[in-house]
């Protein structure tokens, strides 16, 4: 009976542990969220509204437009709902949806090659395990390293002597050849059996039906998991293009959305909103892939 | 024969990237040396030496470590601290990852919007510190900035760590745990003595993540400060952005080859140190 007792006062215990666990973590949960939802919640913001609670936020927006509220309101949920900045972004200007276009055609290139030249690398990191190969394996880890600063300079170079400025080439190609994912699809590869692939050779196969037949099949997780986290690095691209790009035209949505200014204050959390969206779908339905990408990123084997 | 066959699968990669990182930075370390690219003497160490007398390097190398010295610890620290609570069997314990890995995903140029509202002078943040009777700041424009980046590199970037730390809580093997508690070990001694040493590596690897990671931050700093900072935002992304636009290719290039040096040094003293970690748990 006693010990019964006891049993129960340390569940009890257990339980408002785990209740001020659970609190602490909704906690910051919450705070990690908001920024999101409240640029989703937002968009949805009648633009009348927009400018009472958010023309001051660039200085003043002048008088001439009605009335301003001097504090910036940050609203959680708008008082007057309205779809019409959508209307206006999707239907009737066309130069935010030519944006988002710029940003899918410098994004899927750089995506789809570089795995496509990675999947190569890795293969050769992978199998062919020499001293030059491992001395290659660590360039390659530190290049993937480095950040713009250092690397952006040589690309600007070869791009100056190829003639490619302010082409979306100089921004595409060096892209291709960024050795992230040659980097973590050697990861991935290195956790297959190498007695499997010895096997499939002992069998008669050669080199590229081991690769083609194999690898690539066992690795399929991992190529999407290492597509989806290029597409979110290059989606979120800045640098490239302030430097390899002099025309404002040309820029992605990314850059272009941090010129918008007192003007467009309310279409802009609806343009906010659209180039999002891609990377919601990623969270919803790609979201295990990314762990198991990062993970195995940060993997010590 | 077997050497052609060892390298074609490299080839189209190795080739890209000879010529697109290492046959041009080869061409920078020429640049650092000479002191005109056209004519080409040799300097010695001249550009180097003028460099560090540069005023603009030195404060924009001088606010880029320190935002790693303040950033990095943080960061380390913090997500594992996440990890360590998810690890608990609580409720909604998967939507939580995904709350904490969603900033990582969203772009962003996406959010920047609100952050503005939250830190502008008019903004938030202001009005909050005036009800306390405390006065405005401009955040952005003052040497808050930082700590406004900081914020925002925490918020971007804790989740990714904290997956890392998960990943490496997994593979800790479930028998030492339960071991641990059968012989009466408290949750702070299987802390101390069972997970610390096996997280040893990813803490390692985290450090080396967040490093790199505190070098990169200027993406957030321009969308939120844009091309012209305060100076206590003035980083070394910044300084070279300015160098480009001068077209002072001395410069440009000896501040890529130095922070490349600097940069070499520290990730490889970090995977050093990572690899040996490793090990240990092993032997």
């Amino acid at each position: 009976m006693g010990r019964k007792m006891r049993k129960g006062k340390r569940k009890k215990k257990n339980f408002i542990q785990k209740a001020a666990l659970f609190f602490i973590i909704a906690m910051f949960a919450t705070s990690f969220a908001m920024p999101i939802l409240l640029t989703i919640t937002n968009s949805f913001m009648k633009e009348e509204e927009v400018v009472i609670n958010y023309g001051n936020v660039y200085g003043s927006y002048g008088e001439e437009n009605g009335y301003v509220s001097k504090e910036v309101n940050l609203k959680l949920l708008p008082d007057m709902v309205s779809l019409k900045q959508y209307e206006t972004v999707l239907l009737l200007s066309p130069e935010y949806l030519f944006k988002f276009w710029n940003s899918v055609i410098l994004v899927v290139p750089v995506v789809v090659l570089q795995i496509g030249v990675s999947l190569g690398a890795a293969y050769s990191f992978t199998r062919f395990r020499s001293k030059s190969q491992e001395g290659l394996f660590f360039v390659y880890t530190l290049l993937m390293m480095m950040p713009f600063q250092v690397s952006l300079v040589p690309n600007y170079l070869v791009a100056g002597k190829l003639g490619i400025l302010n082409t979306y080439w100089a921004i595409i190609l060096p892209g291709i050849f960024s050795t992230f994912s040659a980097f973590l699809l050697t990861k991935f590869m290195r956790r297959i059996p190498v007695s499997l692939m010895e096997a499939a050779r002992l069998d008669g196969a050669g080199e590229w039906s081991i690769f083609t037949k194999i690898c690539i099949p066992l690795c399929k997780s991992a190529i999407v998991s290492v597509a989806i986290l290029l597409f979110i690095d290059y989606w979120n691209m800045v640098e490239q293009p302030l430097i390899m790009l002099s025309e404002k035209e040309a820029y992605p949505l990314s850059v272009y959305l941090s010129t918008i200014n007192t003007g467009e204050i309310t279409l802009a959390f609806a343009v906010a909103v659209i180039y999002m969206v891609p990377t919601i779908f990623v969270i919803l339905y790609g979201e295990d892939y990314l762990v198991d990408g990062i993970s195995c990123y940060g993997g010590s084997k | 024969m077997k050497k052609i066959k060892k390298y074609s699968f490299l080839a189209v990669s190795l080739l890209g990237v000879a010529v697109f990182y290492l046959i041009p930075f080869g061409c920078l370390i020429y640049y650092s040396f000479v002191d005109n690219p056209v004519r080409g003497g040799f300097a010695g160490f001249e550009n180097y030496i003028a460099i560090m007398k540069n005023q603009a390097f030195l404060k924009a190398l001088k606010n880029t470590l320190l935002f790693s010295a303040l950033s990095v610890p943080l960061a380390v620290i913090l997500s594992l601290l996440m990890a360590l609570l998810l690890e608990q069997n609580i409720p909604g314990k998967s939507w939580f990852r995904t709350i904490f890995l969603s900033p990582l995903m969203v772009p962003s140029a996406s959010v920047m919007l609100v952050w503005q509202v939250l830190f502008c002078y008019n903004g938030t943040i202001n009005r909050f510190l005036t009800c306390l009777g405390r006065g405005k700041t401009d955040f952005l424009k003052s040497d808050y900035g930082l700590l406004v980046v900081l914020l925002l590199f925490l918020w971007k970037n804790l989740g990714y760590y904290m997956i890392i730390y998960m990943a490496a809580l997994n593979e800790i093997p479930a028998e030492l745990l339960e071991a641990a508690i059968i012989d009466g070990g408290s949750g702070a001694q299987s802390f101390w003595y069972i997970k610390l040493p096996y997280l040893s590596p990813s803490i390692l690897f985290v450090s080396l993540m967040a490093i790199v990671g505190s070098f990169k931050i200027f993406k957030e700093v321009y969308l939120l400060a844009g091309a012209h900072p305060n100076d206590s935002l003035y980083l070394l992304q910044h300084f070279m952005n300015n160098t480009f636009l001068a077209f002072d290719y001395q410069k440009l290039a000896t501040a890529a080859v130095l922070m490349s040096i600097g940069l070499t040094l520290i990730i490889s003293i970090l995977f050093f140190l990572e690899s040996r970690a490793g090990r240990d748990l092993e032997g």
